[in-house]
């Protein structure tokens, strides 16, 4: 392996075995990760796109030396996360969005300073820090609040200040804006973007299950489903896989059948599930005129049609295109909450 | 600062705001002065039963002495151990912590040493209770106080690793297992003779308590508090091994429950990582 690489695996399986109930000897073995290869450069804004359960959070815990592989190697900053873990943690940090977490007898200035600490930052720099950061996440009021008195996107605002205290080599950020609302994730994308841009050297692994954030963010985006990197290549280079085709995404009053689209010819990959009341369906046609034949089939189903759009592929149809589902059908399949 | 030692110095700082915090300042004084006092009185009042109010027998100021030091075993065992379900369960930070460059064994040493701290004023508080309400008066002057001292601070390593060793235990395991720590607790009660000479156990039970370190700690304290040539006379079931052997005893036996809680701890910290438990959360 090379020790040019951020963040490298090579050949990465990880295997639960997850126990159906208690005192049962027979247990299911699960593939969170299946052989994944990747490479991350350094200074590069690396995003992770896949549903939930896709192997993305394990692939974290790994990278993170929470988590030991099954089988195959990881690398950060070229120390193998297995063998030297203590190395890897000088160079890294973590924030899993959705956390609430936090001492709650301390104040939030309290918590953040605890971990400057962990990280051998001097007072000075860390009160900096602390200001800083507070002042990005817009927590600066409540600095002296015990983080008991926090709301739940306000604990999270602190979670995600406290993964860039230590200014680390490699930051990995597991679905960081999970949960918060719209102005506040608009304002910590920002900062992430801005965060690597402003330190070169700066390594930002992502993961995520929002397509626009991985489109917005990354300068590279690999998309992983059921433990396995299916593409790995820029947004636009991602979205180029569909060039020539049309891609189109049509409302329709609830819809039972939707297999029927998928044998018709001139459809390369369909994916269509319930959406507020009606079906969506999304279609990459390799030919624009199956549009005629769709709409007849949409009217012989017994169905109407509410909307039709022609768009640019997006990641999702890149998504759709590799798996054959869109992201939301798949969590809606595995029970998982987008 | 070096990674263990500020792991150390922050893990005692957070340790202690947890414990500091949980009351008003008022509350928390009148809580670590009360409780000692009370546990103390309900083993003076059974003494007093059972021996029809003689508090001149040497042996009752021997199991005082020896049940004072022991509030040491509870809070510090328990002040290590359960900083893994504390973290991992209550605060879900465990992994934050882990993710960061810690040194762990030092880390939980330092969590410990706010349970430590308050475990001393309660020791404090119920020899001076002793001393000033119920006659059990060390001479200040007979102290052996370099004995004293040495096997209080070995003693409190040995306790401290043994800490580690649970914590170990607990991090493989789910949250309801923080009652592991309280069963090694009172086992420890009844086998260290904290309350009462070994010698008065059957003989098999005897050679427990002889094999764990704690029974030698509290004979050295006892001895470095009490005299040695008092306590020997008890016949305690140790009393054919001079100071100094025991002395070498606890050092030797404290250095091998060291040895074996680090070896134990790293062992489950990797069963941990490879059956994913670090950031376990039991949610019951």
């Amino acid at each position: 392996m090379s020790h040019s690489w951020a963040i490298e695996t090579e050949n990465l399986v990880r295997i639960y075995k997850v126990k159906h109930k208690r005192g049962d000897a027979e247990s299911a073995p699960f593939k969170a990760l299946d052989g994944v290869n990747s490479q991350v450069g350094t200074g590069e804004l690396f995003g992770l796109l896949g549903p939930n359960g896709a192997g993305k959070t394990t692939l974290i815990k790994i990278l993170t030396t929470l988590l030991l592989p099954t089988s195959g190697t990881a690398r950060v900053d070229g120390v193998d996360v297995a063998a030297n873990p203590q190395e890897v943690r000088r160079r890294i940090n973590m924030v899993s969005g959705g956390d609430t977490c936090g001492y709650g007898l301390l104040t939030v200035e309290e918590n953040l300073w605890m971990f400057t600490q962990f990280y051998g930052l001097d007072n000075k720099t860390a009160r900096e820090r602390i200001g800083k950061m507070l002042e990005i996440v817009g927590l600066q009021d409540k600095a002296k609040s015990k983080s008991y008195q926090l709301s739940t996107g306000q604990k999270q605002k602190m979670n995600f200040a406290r993964g860039f205290l230590n200014d680390p080599k490699i930051l990995f950020l597991d679905e960081p804006t999970l949960g918060l609302d719209v102005q506040t994730s608009r304002v910590l994308r920002k900062f992430v973007k801005q965060w690597v841009r402003e330190r070169p050297g700066r390594t930002l692994l992502l993961t995520t299950h929002y397509m626009a954030e991985a489109d917005e963010l990354c300068d590279r985006v690999a998309i992983i489903n059921q433990g396995k990197i299916l593409a790995c290549d820029t947004p636009a280079n991602l979205k180029k896989r569909l060039q020539g085709a049309s891609v189109f995404k049509l409302h329709v009053t609830p819809l039972e059948q939707t297999e029927l689209f998928s044998d018709l010819p001139g459809v390369s990959n369909f994916s269509g599930h319930r959406r507020n009341g009606h079906t969506e369906l999304n279609f990459i046609l390799d030919d624009e005129n199956t549009l005629v034949k769709i709409l007849s089939a949409v009217q012989q189903s017994g169905a109407h049609l509410i909307s039709l759009d022609k768009h640019e592929p997006t990641l999702e149809d890149v998504f759709i295109d590799l798996v054959g589902k869109s992201l939301s059908e798949i969590e809606e399949q595995t029970g998982s909450v987008s | 600062m070096h990674e263990s030692a500020r792991s150390l110095k922050v893990a005692a700082w957070l340790g202690w705001q947890i414990e500091s915090n949980w009351t008003e300042p008022f509350l928390f004084l009148t809580y670590s002065i009360l409780k000692p006092v009370a546990s103390a009185l309900i083993l003076v009042f059974m003494y007093l039963v059972i021996s029809q109010g003689n508090f001149n027998n040497p042996l009752f100021a021997y199991i005082y002495v020896g049940n004072a030091f022991f509030i040491y075993v509870g809070a510090v065992l328990l002040g290590v151990s359960n900083t893994i379900v504390d973290d991992r369960e209550h605060y879900g930070m465990l992994k934050y912590i882990y993710v960061s460059p810690i040194q762990v064994y030092f880390y939980l040493l330092g969590r410990g040493m706010a349970k430590t701290m308050t475990a001393t004023i309660a020791v404090v508080i119920t020899l001076a209770f002793g001393a000033i309400a119920l006659g059990v008066r060390p001479d200040f002057f007979t102290i052996d106080w370099p004995l004293l001292i040495i096997t209080l601070t070995v003693g409190l390593a040995g306790l401290g690793f043994m800490g580690i060793l649970l914590a170990g235990i607990l991090l493989i395991t789910a949250r309801h297992n923080d009652i592991v720590g309280e069963a090694v607790a009172g086992a420890l009660y009844l086998l260290c003779g904290a309350v009462f000479p070994i010698s008065v156990m059957p003989d098999w039970l005897q050679w427990a308590g002889r094999a764990i370190p704690i029974t030698y700690w509290l004979e050295g304290l006892r001895r470095a508090l009490l005299g040695t040539e008092l306590v020997q006379k008890l016949h305690t079931g140790l009393e054919d091994f001079s100071t100094p052997t025991i002395l070498l005893i606890l050092l030797g036996s404290t250095l091998l429950a060291i040895l074996l809680s680090i070896g134990f701890y790293r062992w489950c910290e990797r069963r941990a990582k490879e059956k994913g438990l670090i950031d376990m959360q039991t949610m019951y």
